[in-house]
């Protein structure tokens, strides 16, 4: 066992524990936002370095500060680590880096996006991002691809987390999906242009944090918020059968895996109950699946007192954070060109 | 002359063939290391040598070796890092190209003492015609006993193949290089683990470049205490140069470490000094990577004094008024020359070179040049250049391999040095005619 302490509070963990889980055991504002690492996906995380924390205390044997911020997904904690996240405000900037670096490319697209309001790129942004972005130039562009019948691919939206190419690895028997190019030019795709064509290839609609990667049997059927997400199983051969489903009135619309806090897949769920089985008569109702995220995707919650007046609070505190921030912009922080 | 252990015979005709090289006392530190030492033996003497990685972080070689795990059954390898990308260097081709037997003796001989009986040589792609040098040279090697099953009949026996990467700079990182020889997408691993634990294959693995496989041989030869005779403290022995830009006498030269600086640059036995009797502008003294010094600083530290051709003299100073050795790859630069540009090309270097893999070096790196590219064209502002500061700071130490780091610090380092220059850039966009007509040109070839 380890002791570890972030943001000021401890906890005792098992040895090889990352200090992003052990941050997820203790709960609360000090998670770190992770957008790449999956705790279901084997060698996730790493990739997008959203999850940065700083070590001032390395262990209780070698208390020395690690020089640079570390990957919360990847690093384990040691005996008497000391951490901080949001107790730092080097770290809060130095994510809020992170994310604008996330966003450069990004076509920022959300108003045709079937994503948004479910999004966790939009949540980061929301709540770790800078308030404009200082990027001037042209955005890298690619064909839109369809994988299979039933997947999307917009690679404009991906940022690369690596998380489908982990599910296309890890779940299905065969990889055909991977990351063609390098750099800024690197790429989704399936070699080349071959379908997914196997039983778990619509996980990757449930892994992608964005909306890279979308089911075609829902794509501008409505925006998401103004679905009802309901909770429901079937008796599957191929998989647990267990499923959440998103009506709008009375018409199924769309099938997705059960989510936990934090955004994962609880059970991976097979095709044919994502794709194929859209009647109500297809499914046993459990009931109203509870969605605990505060983006706009949890609309259907805000009828409780309680959520609404947490909403309004968040609200009031990110348009404070937003006239800080214009007093700083009109000093000429910004490149006159932007305006 | 300062001593010459690597390069000794470099101009002896015929030194690439397995008879002249064997005439000069070629593979002695073979039969040297497997009839009378031990592994570990050597990898004490190593350890003695002070010998550090010439690749570019200049980690102690012995202490690397000696933390190669050694689970029973599980076998080692030994992968010598010639991927060589690094702008500025070419050490490592002129040492292959000119004695290809050098690197074969040194990697049968470091085997020996780490216990592979297998070992790479992976060399960057737009070297194939060196590639066909070193196998030459490793058929001669087997031919001759040197290589293969039982040498010398000492029972050891070690197979040693080339491995011809794509091109790709970032395959010159240990663990990238790793996934490339395994026939993967060269994307650096995230560590730990470290290559010494699982590395090829997930097998213990010592990545080494070619410079500190070839000073193994005289390590072995001679002793690790005579190598460590030459240089100053923690830098010892000899270190291969590759001096480029505006000096009178470009070229690959060995030095003993602990040299000034400004006799290596002015001396006639080395750079011969500037050309067409200009003044120095500035140095890039380690490879692309490491920060530019100005003239007045790569010649004196801060604090006044002579600075040496050392990992510390050089480091003196951190990166404030400092740099670091690096790979050796020594550019200089005369007083005709712009900063700005010479900070695109890097620039648009690294953007190129990335892997993709972590957020801030894939969207930083092409930032970094689209701005770069904006000043050049005449387009920039003030706070252009602060954005540039932003943003080389939002890279650095946020990467899971150190190119992140690599296209940070020259960006910072240029402002840091030369933000006179960057400005009157932006303010008097008129000065920069010839530079657009120079990006024009670029654009077409
Ligand atoms: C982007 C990048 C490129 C590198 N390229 C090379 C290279 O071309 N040759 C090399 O020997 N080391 C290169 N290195 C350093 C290697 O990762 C590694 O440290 C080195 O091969 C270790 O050998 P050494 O201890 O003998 O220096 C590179 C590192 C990075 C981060
Ligand atoms: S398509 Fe989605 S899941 Fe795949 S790498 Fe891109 S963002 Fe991640
Ligand atoms: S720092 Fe750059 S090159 Fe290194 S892993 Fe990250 S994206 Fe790839
Ligand atoms: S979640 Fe840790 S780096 Fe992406």
């Amino acid at each position: 066992m380890a002791k570890v302490t972030i943001d000021g509070k401890t906890i005792e963990v098992p040895d090889g524990t990352t200090i992003l889980n052990a941050a997820r055991m203790i709960g609360g504002e000090i998670v770190p936002p992770a957008m790449c690492y999956y705790s279901k996906l084997k060698t996730s995380g790493g990739y997008c370095r959203t999850c940065i924390v700083k070590v001032t205390k390395g262990s209780e044997k070698d208390p020395r500060p690690m020089p640079k911020p570390v990957a919360s997904c990847r690093t384990t904690v040691m005996d008497g680590m000391e951490v901080q996240n949001i107790t730092s405000p080097d770290l809060l900037e130095a994510r809020a880096g992170v994310v604008e670096f996330l966003l450069v490319n990004h076509p920022l697209d959300c108003p045709v996006c079937d994503q948004a309001g479910e999004c966790h790129l939009q949540d980061l942004g929301y709540e770790n991002g800078k308030v404009k972005t200082r990027y001037e130039f042209k955005r890298r562009t690619f064909e839109m691809i369809d994988i299979g019948d039933k997947i999307k691919l917009h690679m404009n939206r991906c940022i690369l987390c690596y998380r489908c190419v982990k599910v296309s690895d890890q779940l299905t028997p065969y990889r055909v999906h991977g990351v063609l190019n390098r750099g800024e030019q690197a790429e989704i795709s399936t070699y080349i242009k071959n379908v997914i064509d196997n039983e778990f290839s619509g996980n990757v609609i449930d892994v992608c944090p964005v909306g890279a990667l979308t089911d075609k049997t829902f794509r501008f059927k409505s925006r998401v918020w103004f679905t009802k997400p309901v909770d429901a199983h079937r008796d599957c051969p191929t998989c647990s059968g267990k499923v959440r489903i998103w009506f709008k009135g009375a018409d199924v619309l769309r099938v997705t895996a059960r989510k936990d806090e934090y955004g994962e897949v609880v059970e991976w769920i097979c095709n044919n109950c994502r794709f194929d089985k859209k009647q109500v008569s297809d499914w046993t109702i459990e009931g109203p699946a509870h969605i605990s995220k505060h983006s706009v995707i949890s609309a259907n919650h805000y009828e409780t007192p309680f959520a609404l007046s947490a909403l309004k609070a968040d609200v009031k505190k990110q348009q404070k954070k937003l006239e800080g921030k214009k007093v700083e912009l009109g000093e000429g922080a910004l490149n006159p060109n932007n305006k | 002359m300062g001593k010459k252990l690597l390069l000794k015979h470099d101009n002896i005709p015929g030194i690439n063939t397995y008879e002249v090289y064997r005439q000069r006392g070629g593979y002695a530190s073979v039969e040297k290391a497997l009839k009378t030492m031990t592994p570990e033996v050597i990898v004490e003497e190593v350890k003695k040598s002070g010998l550090r990685g010439r690749g570019g972080a200049g980690f102690p070689t012995g202490m690397k070796w000696s933390f190669l795990a050694k689970p029973p059954g599980v076998p080692r390898y030994l992968v010598c890092n010639a991927d060589e990308s690094e702008p500025g260097t070419f050490k490592d081709r002129y040492l292959m190209e000119k004695i290809p037997h050098l690197l074969i003796e040194g990697m049968i001989t470091s085997s020996f003492a780490l216990g592979a009986n297998t070992s790479y040589i992976y060399i960057r792609g737009e070297y194939f015609y060196v590639a066909r040098v070193l196998e030459k040279a490793i058929e001669e090697a087997y031919a001759n006993g040197w290589l293969g099953e039982n040498i010398l009949g000492t029972g050891f026996s070690h197979h040693c193949y080339v491995q011809v990467g794509a091109g790709a700079y970032i395959c010159g990182e240990e663990t990238a290089l790793l996934e490339s020889l395994e026939g993967k997408r060269g994307n650096p691993r995230i560590k730990p683990p470290f290559p010494a634990v699982a590395g090829l294959w997930g097998c213990p693995t010592v990545v080494n470049n070619v410079e500190t496989i070839a000073a193994v041989v005289p390590i072995v030869n001679d002793g690790g205490d005579e190598y460590a005779k030459i240089g100053i403290g923690k830098s010892t022995g000899t270190k291969l140069i590759s001096a480029s830009g505006h000096i009178n006498k470009p070229g690959v030269y060995e030095i003993e470490l602990g040299i000034p600086v400004e006799e290596f640059i002015y001396s006639e036995q080395y750079c011969g000094g500037i050309r067409n009797g200009k003044k120095m502008k500035a140095v890039v003294a380690g490879g692309s990577s490491v920060p530019i010094l100005p003239a007045d600083l790569i010649l004196k530290t801060a604090k006044g004094e002579p600075r040496l051709m050392t990992y510390e003299s050089l480091g003196d100073g951190g990166f404030q008024t400092g740099t670091m050795l690096g790979s050796g790859g020594f550019i200089v630069m005369d007083e005709d020359t712009s900063i700005v540009k010479n900070l695109y090309t890097f620039a648009r270097f690294y953007h190129h070179e990335s892997c993709g893999q972590c957020s801030p070096c894939r969207e930083g790196t092409g930032w970094m040049e689209k701005i770069l590219h904006k000043i050049l064209d005449g387009h920039g502002t003030v706070a252009d250049v602060d954005l540039l500061w932003d943003i080389q700071s939002n890279i650095e130490g946020k990467t899971i391999c150190p190119l992140g780091e690599a296209a940070a610090w020259p960006v910072a380092a240029a402002i840091r040095h030369f933000r006179a220059e960057f400005e009157e850039y932006v303010k008097n966009p008129k000065s920069i005619k010839d530079v657009k007509h120079y990006y024009r040109l670029r654009e077409k070839v």
